[in-house]
């Protein structure tokens, strides 16, 4: 009897242990890019071009041009996600049609970041014609968040308790109003953090525009969404692998790395706060 | 006495089970009639039917007739929302929206296109007295509906229901998540709207039923088992089942 | 009036539909466009020219678009990784769901998010300068950059979608089942691992393959540490060449339309059809365990 109970706490332990072995990952992750990158922030860092073919100078042109996708991203991908959600929770039957769009939204959720790339290079850049841009990357980072979105829309449609649509049917209001004043409304702070927090996934992608919207080096911001940009991602996989002096700008990379994980973190951080003061709000 | 809804061989399904059997029933305007009996009898369904909330189930059918002032419900090319303008409801578990409670109020007319402010506020101040909440909320008709007590918040549901002004309004076990007060002051208010509207309750509870009601029908596994003034029902009742709910000897 | 209301709800109901329905023309275009562009290479090569071991696509001599290495590379960091990870990340869905307290769970989900949350990019960088050196140093060998170095980095990318998903058939498993063995005197632990982790079994193995699913379409992590060598590798240390990696590192030097250029759309054909076939199987079986419920 004894001896079962050590075997007990031992595998308790080990469960323990593992689960606490990925605290320590991530903990050491975030210390060692803070650490290594905090030495490297600098208002110039933040606010300059870099120079010397990236050896020196900053990373302005690629925070405005993560900044940019980002944007046009959500320009995108908001509106198409929020009313595929609302189709889904408001007005879809069981049918043929309803699994079929299902099938679609899951099947687009696991497709690979880089094969959205080959679809945006081939289908916005090539064949509409946007050239590598920040309208194509735009489109194609929207397609790769679309069905985080339609998620976090969905269940944030769901939230609102079925009586509340009850009670205006009754007062003789149609579907649409219904929808409009009386799901929405408190339905939308929801449906935006859950979103935000897909579009932070947007911030740190590489692979999609890697063929659609990054440019290489390019120490000028962009003037218009048919413009080449810089990305943050692209920026620190550039500088990690294809510089000639890869260890000389090693501080760079932590720099640019730390910047692109406060943008991530910041953006969740941002749902995060959004989220638990939406709840404040409505409690049903 | 004049008829206000007429039904006839009224046949509900859920799926292929059928809920309701062959009901007819002649319910008088400007009284109160209460449909009692034990749960899952078809009594919410059928109230259900009269501003055809059912219709937003899924897989659910209905066959026969129900004619409000002569005119069916069901048949093709009937506008539900101008039917469910008509045919209010206050449901059994008080949802006020999340709004204020001059806003909860003027969401009716508000849809039905008035936009006047003036106009509004008259609406409202006369749906709040006739629900008798008035002399509660005139001084904070802007705070949040929620902070009202159960008892308020469904008195407000009925003012709501009543600013669209409706010429029948089905009530839903409408006191059922009440404490005493607060359903007898639902009760009150039933009786003093009678004069001006159809009123058709659900309830659980046969003291309600025979408290506030001018006719009562009770159901019985789908079927209209007994229809008569609410005294009949309770006092002389026809048929041995409805003597046994009403006795409490089942249900 | 009531025409003209009943016409509005309808658009209204039709705009919804149609923007819902996107998802679909998506999915449709993107198996289009990557069969098209892909299988168009076999207008130029016999069938049998992409089933050999040798990727040469800039060769003046003779070009060889064979497959087969690429498929090993992503084989080979793919079973690494899911080995590494499958243990450890269903380990601490058990403790998660069924020991820690409350509290502890709090505390544990935040940094599982932020794992999930760190770009592949990131990961690939924190993959070249923490762990491919200690795996160097370990076993000893001339470069750090290979299968093992980018299967252990996966591996970290997939725990997250797998403790998320194990964690969740775990606390789906009915109370009684627990109780009911509870009650006839097994341990907590016996009747986790002989009641409770078999009833979730499904939906564990759902996780496994999604983590598979994210595995094999992950780009960036595996082209900066796999050391890129398009060879069929013979062991862990070799460095590999994966599909996703061969895409992002040649596509943007390619010539638009040449033969190298379909042979690329035809590894991104091949690699969309893997993890479509991957993700339906597993939302399958998802769906499957939760009607179960």
């Amino acid at each position: 009897m004894p001896k079962k109970r050590t075997n007990e706490k031992i595998v308790y332990w080990i469960l323990r242990g593992i689960s606490y072995f990925f605290v320590l990952i991530v903990a050491y992750i975030l210390f060692d890019i803070f650490i290594k990158g905090i030495g490297v922030i600098s208002w110039d860092f933040l606010t300059q071009a870099p120079k010397k073919g990236g050896t020196a100078g900053g990373i302005l042109p690629a925070i405005v041009g993560t900044l940019y996708l980002v944007l046009m991203t959500i320009i995108i991908s908001l509106p198409l996600g929020m009313s595929s959600a609302v189709y889904l929770t408001e007005y879809a039957t069981q049918g043929w049609l309803t699994r079929l769009i299902r099938l679609a939204i899951s099947t687009l959720a696991g497709v690979p970041s880089i094969v959205f790339g080959l679809f945006g290079l081939s289908l916005f850049v090539i064949f509409f014609g946007f050239g590598a841009s920040i309208l194509a990357g735009s489109f194609t980072l929207a397609l790769l968040v679309l069905p985080i979105i339609i998620v976090a829309s969905e269940e944030a449609l769901r939230s609102v308790p079925p009586y509340m649509r009850e009670a205006s049917l009754a007062l003789g209001a149609t579907k649409w109003q219904t929808i409009y004043k009386n799901v929405l409304p408190y339905s939308l702070g929801g449906m935006m953090t859950g979103s935000i927090l897909g579009i932070g996934r947007a911030a740190g992608e590489t692979a999609p525009i890697l063929l659609t919207a990054a440019a290489f080096f390019l120490p000028r911001l962009p003037d218009s969404i048919f413009d080449q940009v810089m990305a943050l991602p692209y920026h620190l996989y550039i500088l990690a692998t294809q510089h000639p002096e890869v260890d000389k700008v090693r501080p760079l990379q932590y720099g640019t790395t730390l910047v692109l994980m406060a943008l991530v973190i910041g953006l969740n951080l941002a749902a995060i706060i959004l989220r638990m003061r939406i709840r404040k709000k409505y409690q049903w | 006495m004049a008829t206000k809804i007429s039904v006839k061989n009224l046949k509900f399904f859920y799926g292929e089970k059928l809920a309701l059997a062959d009901i007819d029933m002649e319910i008088p305007a400007n009284m109160v009639t209460a449909l009692i009996g034990p749960s899952g009898c078809g009594k919410s369904t059928y109230l259900r039917t009269f501003n055809r909330m059912n219709d937003l189930i899924a897989n659910t059918r209905l066959d026969g007739k129900v004619l409000i002032d002569g005119h069916d419900i069901y048949s093709n090319g009937v506008d539900v929302v101008g039917l469910r303008k008509k045919v209010g409801m206050v449901f059994q578990k008080s949802n006020p929206f999340p709004k204020s409670i001059f806003e909860n109020v003027a969401y009716g007319p508000r849809i039905h296109g008035i936009k006047n402010r003036h106009q509004l506020q008259e609406i409202v101040e006369k749906s709040l007295t006739k629900s008798a909440l008035w002399d509660e909320v005139k001084d904070r008709l802007d705070e949040n509906a929620l902070s009202l007590s159960g008892g308020q918040q469904q008195r407000l549901c009925i003012a709501r229901t009543l600013a669209i002004e409706p010429e029948i309004v089905l009530m839903d076990e409408p006191a059922s998540a009440l404490d005493p007060i607060s359903t007898s002051k639902i009760e009150e208010l039933i009786h003093e709207l009678r004069d001006n509207y159809t009123i058709i309750i659900v309830t659980h509870n046969m003291q309600q039923a025979a408290r506030v009601s001018d006719f009562t029908a009770f159901f019985y596994e789908g079927q209209l088992v007994e229809f008569s003034a609410t005294e009949v029902i309770f006092y002389k009742p026809a048929k041995k089942k409805t003597e046994d709910y009403v006795t409490g000897r089942f249900g | 009036m009531l025409n003209f209301r009943g016409c509005k709800e309808k658009g209204v109901k039709t705009v919804f539909l149609i923007t819902a329905s996107m998802s679909i023309l998506v999915v449709a275009m993107i198996f289009l466009f990557l069969g098209k562009e892909g299988l168009s290479i076999f207008k130029e090569v016999p069938l049998s020219s992409v089933w050999v071991d040798k990727w040469y696509p800039v060769s003046f001599r003779k070009p060889q678009f064979g497959i087969i290495p690429l498929l090993a590379g992503s084989l080979l960091v793919t079973a690494i990784a899911i080995i590494f990870a499958v243990p450890l990340a269903v380990g601490t869905a058990i403790y998660i769901a069924e020991i820690a307290k409350p509290m502890e769970r709090e505390f544990l989900k935040p940094f599982i998010e932020v794992l999930a949350g760190i770009p592949s990019v990131v990961n690939g960088f924190l993959g070249m300068v923490i762990l491919s050196p200690l795996v160097k140093k370990v076993f000893s060998l001339s470069t750090g950059l290979n299968a093992l170095t980018g299967g252990l980095m996966l591996g970290i990318m997939a725990v997250p979608t797998i403790i998320s998903i194990s964690e969740d058939a775990i606390r789906n498993v009915p109370q009684s089942y627990k109780q009911a063995s509870l009650a006839l005197g097994a341990s907590f632990l016996q009747t986790t691992f002989k009641v409770t982790v078999p009833a979730a079994l499904s939906g564990i193995i759902a996780s496994v393959m999604l983590g598979i699913g994210r595995v094999i379409g992950e780009t960036m992590t595996v082209m900066m540490v796999t050391g890129n060598a398009a060879i069929i590798p013979h062991s862990a240390f070799d460095s590999v060449r994966t599909m996703t990696a061969t895409i992002a590192a040649e596509m943007g030097e390619v010539p638009f339309g040449s033969t190298h250029y379909h042979a690329l759309f035809l590894v991104g054909f091949i690699l969309l059809s893997i993890t479509f076939l991957i993700n339906y199987i597993a939302q399958k079986v998802l769906h499957k365990y939760r009607l179960g419920e």
